[in-house]
């Protein structure tokens, strides 16, 4: 792999990504690995992703993720999704800043049903909302779990296991009680 | 949102609801302990007669929290990790990783450990595909198929067994190469196991590519068209099953594959049937490869497998024993490596699909955020858009061969 060949082919899909979402308010730059990155407000995503796909040729998706950048600060999450065009050989990353502890943004599931367990899995680990997932549930962690593992004010060691069966274990404790007392 | 995918799909059984033969819903359980399901996978059925009217794959049994231990042991500390990710073909996960954080410090791998590395994910390609073999054949009755193809793995577990010293969960790339060289005796067992192997192909294909059971199993069931396939983010093996002729090693080459010279076999209906043809065959490319690969070795005898670069890249082994200064350079790298703060998506073709890692750091030693794109993710979740609609026996048929391995899909 050669480096220039490489940033030649990296600088077209960044011109190509920028003159297609010319119409609408991001910037267009090359991230540090070399891939086009579209920065935008977590508003546009959903207009940025269609046109990526139905104009651009971005047709499959590669990844929906989250980054946490820390507890308490005001800009805590980031989105970051990346999408693929087989066609063109180009990838995209596109990244939306959210504000608050628990950001919501649209969802992209009617654009690309596979991000359906992308995006679960995301709002499982993280807690960021999709709205208009038709199937938002837990998926890895059990349902009922009450913390989002992959925020950084998560212990590395786990909360006590106990915890999270501590309602489940009252019930059959109080049930064993009154058996004992009926006696 | 997925009857909404099958409402158009044609050859599917209808179940007729003026029957007075149809009655309830039964709901079933496929797993987590089945063994068709490959791994520790749950499915909710629910059954009108023996027709499958919804399917609901319940994951995260063997959730064991990857990303979040990368943030809590460093960059160096995760190659164990990834072995265990597609457990598999641990070379192949080991290599995806470091070529990711090779992205990130800007490290030029020297040409041997490429040629190395060419030829470990190769052998681990078949490795993986003689386990798919193997398991979504005995799955539909074919008993000598999985003795067969277990030999074939045993003997390249002999050969990374005296390569490596492991025979699985290797953990024998590092950032910028390799941890050690390939001696002639390993290269002579490895020349040896390849040359014999396209005749095995030939054999396995023998057993099941013309045989009727094979076939009716196969044809026609859990059909993927070319858009399906990329609208639901498939790669790999099933995506060519379906005709597309996209792998990552021919169209966004790493490790000097632009180099090799092979072929991608692709499919033409998307069924079960065209991804165990794109296997048997990919099977074969491999060995291609790993022949060439073996034939760049004798040429490259005695050069470099590891990259000079003291900031990331760990000491050489010889070194470390003999001086002070190495040994402390080593626990250096290794408790505290600390990567140039940006962020890198680095991916491989592996034998499920595309295998990536995204790697952000922030200039520390602790990792801001590593996600791994788990191709077997996306093959679990095409389980109900390809079984909805069918019969129940099909169901194991869909699973084999959408191939996945749950160490990767829960992560």
């Amino acid at each position: 792999m050669t480096d220039e060949n490489n940033e030649v082919a990296e600088n077209a899909t960044q011109t190509r990504v920028s003159e297609l979402l010319s119409s609408l308010e991001c910037t267009v730059t090359c991230a540090y690995d070399g891939m086009a990155s579209v920065q935008c407000a977590p508003e546009l995503i959903h207009a940025i992703c269609a046109k990526l796909k139905t104009e651009g040729g971005f047709e499959g998706n590669t990844l929906v993720t989250a980054i946490d950048h820390g507890a308490g600060l005001e800009q805590r999450f980031e989105m970051v999704y990346q999408f693929l065009s087989m066609e063109h050989t180009q990838r995209v990353r596109v990244r939306a800043m959210t504000t608050g502890d628990d950001p919501e943004v649209d969802t992209i599931t009617d654009l690309w049903p596979g991000t359906a367990f992308s995006e679960r899995e995301c709002f499982d680990l993280l807690g960021v909302r999709f709205a208009g997932h038709e199937n938002l549930r837990r998926i890895l962690m059990p349902e009922g779990f009450e913390h989002h593992p992959l925020r950084k004010d998560f212990p590395h060691i786990g909360i006590e296991p106990d915890k999270l069966y501590q309602k489940w274990d009252e019930e059959r404790r109080s049930a064993f009680a009154e058996k004992e007392a009926g006696k | 949102m997925v009857t909404k995918y099958m409402d158009y799909r044609p050859g599917f059984a209808q179940s007729d609801h003026d029957d007075p033969l149809h009655g309830e819903v039964m709901e079933v359980n496929i797993g987590p302990q089945h063994p068709a399901t490959h791994g520790v996978l749950r499915l909710g059925v629910d059954l009108d007669g023996e027709t499958m009217e919804k399917v609901v794959p319940d994951l995260g049994f063997l959730h064991r929290g990857k990303e979040k231990a990368c943030e809590g042991l460093g960059w160096a500390k995760f190659f164990p990790h990834t072995d265990r990710l597609d457990y598999v073909q641990p070379l192949i996960n080991n290599i995806g990783y470091a070529i990711a954080l090779e992205k990130l410090a800007k490290i030029e791998v020297p040409q041997r450990a490429q040629e190395i590395r060419v030829l470990l994910m190769e052998i681990s390609r078949i490795a993986a595909h003689l386990i798919y073999l193997g398991t979504s054949s005995i799955d539909l009755g074919a008993i000598t198929m999985f003795f067969n193809t277990f030999k074939e793995r045993e003997n390249i577990y002999s050969i990374l067994d005296a390569y490596t010293g492991h025979r699985m969960n290797n953990t024998y790339v590092r950032i910028g190469g390799l941890y050690a060289d390939v001696d002639e005796n390993v290269e002579g067992m490895m020349r040896e196991f390849l040359e014999q192997f396209s005749d095995r192909v030939d054999e396995f294909e023998k057993m099941l590519t013309g045989n009727r059971i094979w076939y009716d199993r196969n044809r026609n069931v859990g059909v993927l068209t070319a858009d399906e396939a990329r609208a639901w983010s498939l790669t790999g093996p099933n995506l060519r099953g379906t005709g597309v002729e996209w792998d990552i090693r021919k169209d966004e080459p790493y490790c000097g594959y632009e180099t090799y010279d092979f072929d991608i076999p692709v499919g033409t209906v998307g069924d079960c049937y065209d991804r165990y043809m794109v296997r048997v065959e990919e099977m074969r490319q491999s060995c291609r490869i790993a022949l060439q690969a073996l034939d760049r070795l004798d040429q490259s005898k005695g050069k470099e497998f590891l990259a000079e670069d003291r900031r990331y890249i760990l000491p050489p082994r010889s070194k470390v024993m003999d001086s002070m200064e190495e040994l402390i350079h080593q626990f250096k790298i290794v408790t505290d490596l600390r990567l140039p703060k940006g962020e890198a998506y680095g991916a491989v073709e592996a034998a499920k699909g595309e295998l990536g890692f995204y790697a952000v750091s922030d200039g520390t030693s602790v990792p801001a955020r590593l996600h791994i794109r788990a191709p077997g993710l996306m093959n679990v979740q095409a389980i109900p858009l390809l079984a909805e609609g069918r019969l129940l026996s099909d169901i194991v048929a869909i699973i084999g061969s959408l191939d996945f391995v749950m160490g990767e899909v829960d992560r």
